[in-house]
């Protein structure tokens, strides 16, 4: 029965979807009051029958109803109540109502908080939203409903893949689907303003919110993936270059050059054009991203079940969005004037430069990972791209953007002077200089110092550039240290926000460079009592219990002592779980994380003679990697709770604009703001 | 036309997307790196029997019969996945050689004798040389040798139900007319 109200809320959903989409749509374009008005109850009522159809899924998995297809191919009884929960979404049908169900819920936002939004733009843009929520919806109904029934009912599921019994695992899809879906809202709103033929300061000033926020939860999902392969998967790699990484790392790059490009068109004007086809395909990514993982047209360590039925429904889907609003845009594109010229040393200039290698990046990635594709297509051959071709092609495209960011940074609006920002970066340079020359001398004769030298020096230019911008809006030694405290206070949040996002890079700089060029590892058959030397510690594996029972699984744990000098450091106890339905089995590897480097232990089963293959790792400054994905996710929300919304840049160049007094652009950008601010009261997102 | 760049770009990228779909639904594999070894003769080889007394396995007898040589181990977590379904292979005419892989006479015994031994012969390859003469990435992979003694198809990973009803079982059939 819950299963039935469940599924027919999915189809009245479907009917709200369809009028949601049309009514309002056709009422904006004749300014019809009470058509325009059906928007927002619709919204809202469409989240409220997916909420109840997500509920009824909910409520099959807790009570272990295996009369439901789906419940029985994924769950079974004695599974632990919070896996019960989580495996809704660990499978297709339930994962594709949880994105229809953040779609909608997005929808609902701007229904119930964008009050002040413009009302035609808002009305249209629930409409595209709605547009979007009626092609899944018909997509789960006829091809993944997750209500159909089994008849007759096993006694007990089949249990989910053990891999995806991970708390992190359990969290990571809600919080990535939050980022792919929410850049959805991005996207009505380009296609929204498409429809109307206007785009202008205010509507990248609505849109921005959204935007950033969906780029958060992207880059949390993103981090958080990464540090479940890390810390599960047991070899302590923590990016694979695998199509479903890059199908997620794609929207990413293109979410992060549309939020620098929105800053352009909400303080200049300019750059239209182009910020609305990165909306666009921001979204496209996300989409093909959820069709390359489920359609089988790529293979990837991420087994997903495919299905060419589904794969077939979803690119006709992908047709009519990506293909109707590509073609929107190319009709559309020449009325989009762009406003503002600038000079190509200015913000707008580094924020373009930005664009410009952050879109290059983006092609290398699709193209990898879309390459296997094209060859076969072409009859070149069957080929798979691995990470040499990434790593060769993404890192010396990223080399410049992490070079250019400080600078970027200093420069004011309009036209900036390159020579006072390079002054202001003298810091940074020395910095760089120092660290290069100090890798050098420590790593000397080690293989590839010369990189490792190279890649520390950026971290460090990043880091002590981004400081001195920060330095630089507070006077910091210009002025008395109690005025330059008091101006950190006084300046936006989402100055602070930026601040701490770019030195994130500077973070994961170091990570990858420590794990990728620094790692030892140690791969032997030791016995009880056998010692192994791995990076100034001593790893004696002191005895292995085996066969102990689980709830589901057996498993085997080693203890080691860490020692190092002599002194105990720590004892850590990576196991290994066999699972019995399905038949799997697991590493779970034991990891001592300090800020200077992971130690990671993996016992990876017996030889039978009494000896235990062991997989010792040492990997410098990895966790930076982590946490440096989670400053850009922290910087993000700062910014997003900045009082005026206003992201990414600094309220005022003060310092620029005063003393040399040759820079009347941030003043103008200042007054249109507060114009702005006055006549169109933020309502997103709070 | 700039401005219709990106809408061009996406149409092709469709058109390869469905191109594969079909693919796949017709049952075709796009995505599997074949096997440079597929359609070549099975490289020579001479391999003692695991049991005592049992003769050795040559390359010569592979004739006349179509042959599934299934790499497996004791050691191998997979094999252990596979093991239960192999006697679904049975009665379908083609004859089911185990290969012991890099493993010691002992083991393999004792793990046949624990779990079953669904193999028509099983020999060993201690030291793995004929298994790199194969092209094998790893344990379980099993390769299906026609009557002329030339590979026809290789199976990389566990052979579970799925495979054999839909993948094993037709090949052999083909094979066997």
């Amino acid at each position: 029965m819950v299963a039935e109200t469940g599924h027919f809320a999915l189809i009245l959903a479907l009917l709200v979807a369809l009028v949601q989409a049309v009514v309002p749509l056709v009422g904006a374009a004749r300014d019809d009051e009470a058509m325009m008005a059906v928007a927002r109850p619709a919204a809202i009522l469409q989240f409220l029958l997916l909420g109840t159809a997500f509920f009824a899924l909910m409520y099959c998995y807790v009570t272990s109803d295996f009369s439901v297809l789906n419940v029985a191919e994924n769950s079974y009884s004695n599974k632990p109540l919070f896996y019960k929960i989580t495996g809704v979404w660990g499978n297709h049908p339930g994962s594709m109502m949880l994105w229809e169900m953040i779609l909608t819920g997005y929808a609902a936002a701007v229904a119930l908080f964008g009050g002040k939004l413009p009302r035609g733009l808002r009305t249209r843009a629930l409409s595209v939203q709605s547009m979007v929520s009626f092609s899944f919806l018909l997509f789960i109904l006829l091809t993944s409903n997750p209500f159909l029934r089994l008849s007759p009912a096993p006694l007990n599921g089949r249990g989910l893949n053990p891999l995806l019994e991970d708390p992190g695992l359990a969290f990571h899809p809600p919080i990535l689907y939050l980022g792919y879906v929410g850049f959805s809202m991005a996207f009505s709103f380009a296609i929204a303003a498409l429809i109307e033929g206007k785009i202008d300061a205010a509507w990248a000033h609505w849109i921005r919110p959204w935007s950033l926020a969906a780029w958060c939860f992207l880059t949390l999902g993103i981090t958080g993936g990464s540090w479940w392969a890390y810390y599960t998967l047991g070899w302590g790699g923590w990016w694979y270059w695998d199509p479903t990484e890059n199908a997620s790392f794609m929207p990413w790059l293109a979410g992060t050059a549309l939020l620098h490009a929105l800053t352009v068109v909400e303080k200049r004007g300019t750059m239209k054009a182009w910020t609305v086809l990165l909306a666009i395909l921001t979204f496209s990514l996300s989409l093909l991203g959820t069709f390359l993982v489920r359609s089988g047209v790529l293979t990837s360590v991420h087994s997903f079940a495919t299905d060419p039925q589904r794969g077939i429904y979803i690119l006709a889907l992908l047709g009519v969005v990506i293909g109707g609003s590509l073609t929107l845009f190319a009709l559309r594109a020449p009325s989009l004037k762009s406003g503002a010229l600038f000079a190509p040393v200015s913000r707008e200039g580094g924020l373009l430069f930005g664009n410009i290698f952050l879109s290059a990046a983006l092609g290398t990635v699709f193209l990898g990972t879309l390459y296997p594709l094209f060859a076969d297509a072409l009859n070149l051959g069957k080929v798979s791209v691995g990470p040499p071709f990434f790593n060769a092609t993404f890192v010396p495209i990223m080399a410049p953007v992490c070079i250019a960011m400080p600078v970027g940074a200093l420069l004011a609006w309009k036209r900036g002077n390159l020579r006072l920002a390079l002054k202001r970066l003298l810091p940074a340079f020395l910095a760089a200089l120092v660290m290069a020359g100090g890798i050098a001398t420590v790593m000397n004769g080690h293989g590839r110092f010369i990189l490792a030298a190279a890649a520390l020096a950026l971290a460090a230019w990043v880091l002590v550039g981004m400081l001195a911008g920060l330095a630089q809006q507070i006077r910091l030694f210009d002025a008395p240290l109690k005025t330059s405290l008091q101006r950190t206070f006084r300046l936006p949040r989402a100055f602070h926000g930026m601040t701490l996002a770019h030195i994130g890079m500077a973070c994961v700089i170091l990570g990858i460079t420590g794990s990728a060029l620094g790692r030892t590892q140690h791969i032997q058959i030791m016995h009880i009592g056998d010692t192994v030397h791995v990076s100034g510690f001593d790893v004696t594996l002191k005895k292995v219990r085996d066969d102990i029972k689980g709830p589901g699984y057996t498993f085997s744990r080693g203890t080691f002592d860490v020692t190092s000098g002599g002194k105990p450091v720590a004892v850590m106890q990576p196991e290994k779980k066999y699972f019995t339905v399905p038949p799997e089995a697991t590493t779970h590897a034991a990891i001592r994380t300090t800020l200077l480097g992971d130690l990671y232990v993996v016992l990876d089963g017996h030889d039978k003679k009494g000896g235990y293959i062991t997989r010792i790792y040492y990997d410098p400054f990895v966790v930076w990697i982590f946490l440096g994905g989670g400053m850009f996710a922290a910087g993000g929300l700062l910014a997003l709770t900045d009082r005026r919304r206003r992201i990414g840049a600094p309220r005022r160049n003060e310092s620029f604009a005063q003393r040399r007094n040759e820079n009347p652009a941030p003043r103008r950008n200042e007054s249109f703001a507060s114009q702005q601010e006055s006549a169109l009261k933020p309502g997103a997102a709070t | 036309m700039k401005r219709f760049l990106p809408l061009l770009v996406f149409l092709a990228l469709a058109g390869i997307f469905y191109w594969r779909i079909v693919l796949i639904d017709r049952g075709d594999m796009p995505n599997d790196i074949p096997s440079v070894m597929i359609n070549k003769p099975a490289p020579v080889f001479k391999l003692p029997a695991l049991f005592k007394g049992e003769a050795d396995f040559t390359s010569a007898a592979l004739k006349g019969h179509v042959t599934l040589l299934n790499f497996f181990a004791s050691w191998c977590v997979d094999c252990r996945i596979e093991h239960p379904f192999l006697t679904g292979l049975k009665g379908h005419g083609a004859v089911l050689v185990g290969v012991d892989y890099e493993d010691k006479n002992a083991d393999g015994e004792a793990w046949l004798e624990k779990h079953g031994n669904p193999y028509d012969r099983v020999v060993t390859d201690a030291r793995g040389r004929t298994a790199i003469n194969f092209g094998l990435y790893g344990v379980p992979e099993t390769y299906i040798i026609d009557k002329q003694g030339v590979i026809r198809y290789k199976q990389t990973g566990p052979m579970t139900p799925d495979v054999i009803r839909k993948t094993i079982l037709p090949v052999i059939a083909r094979l066997e007319k």
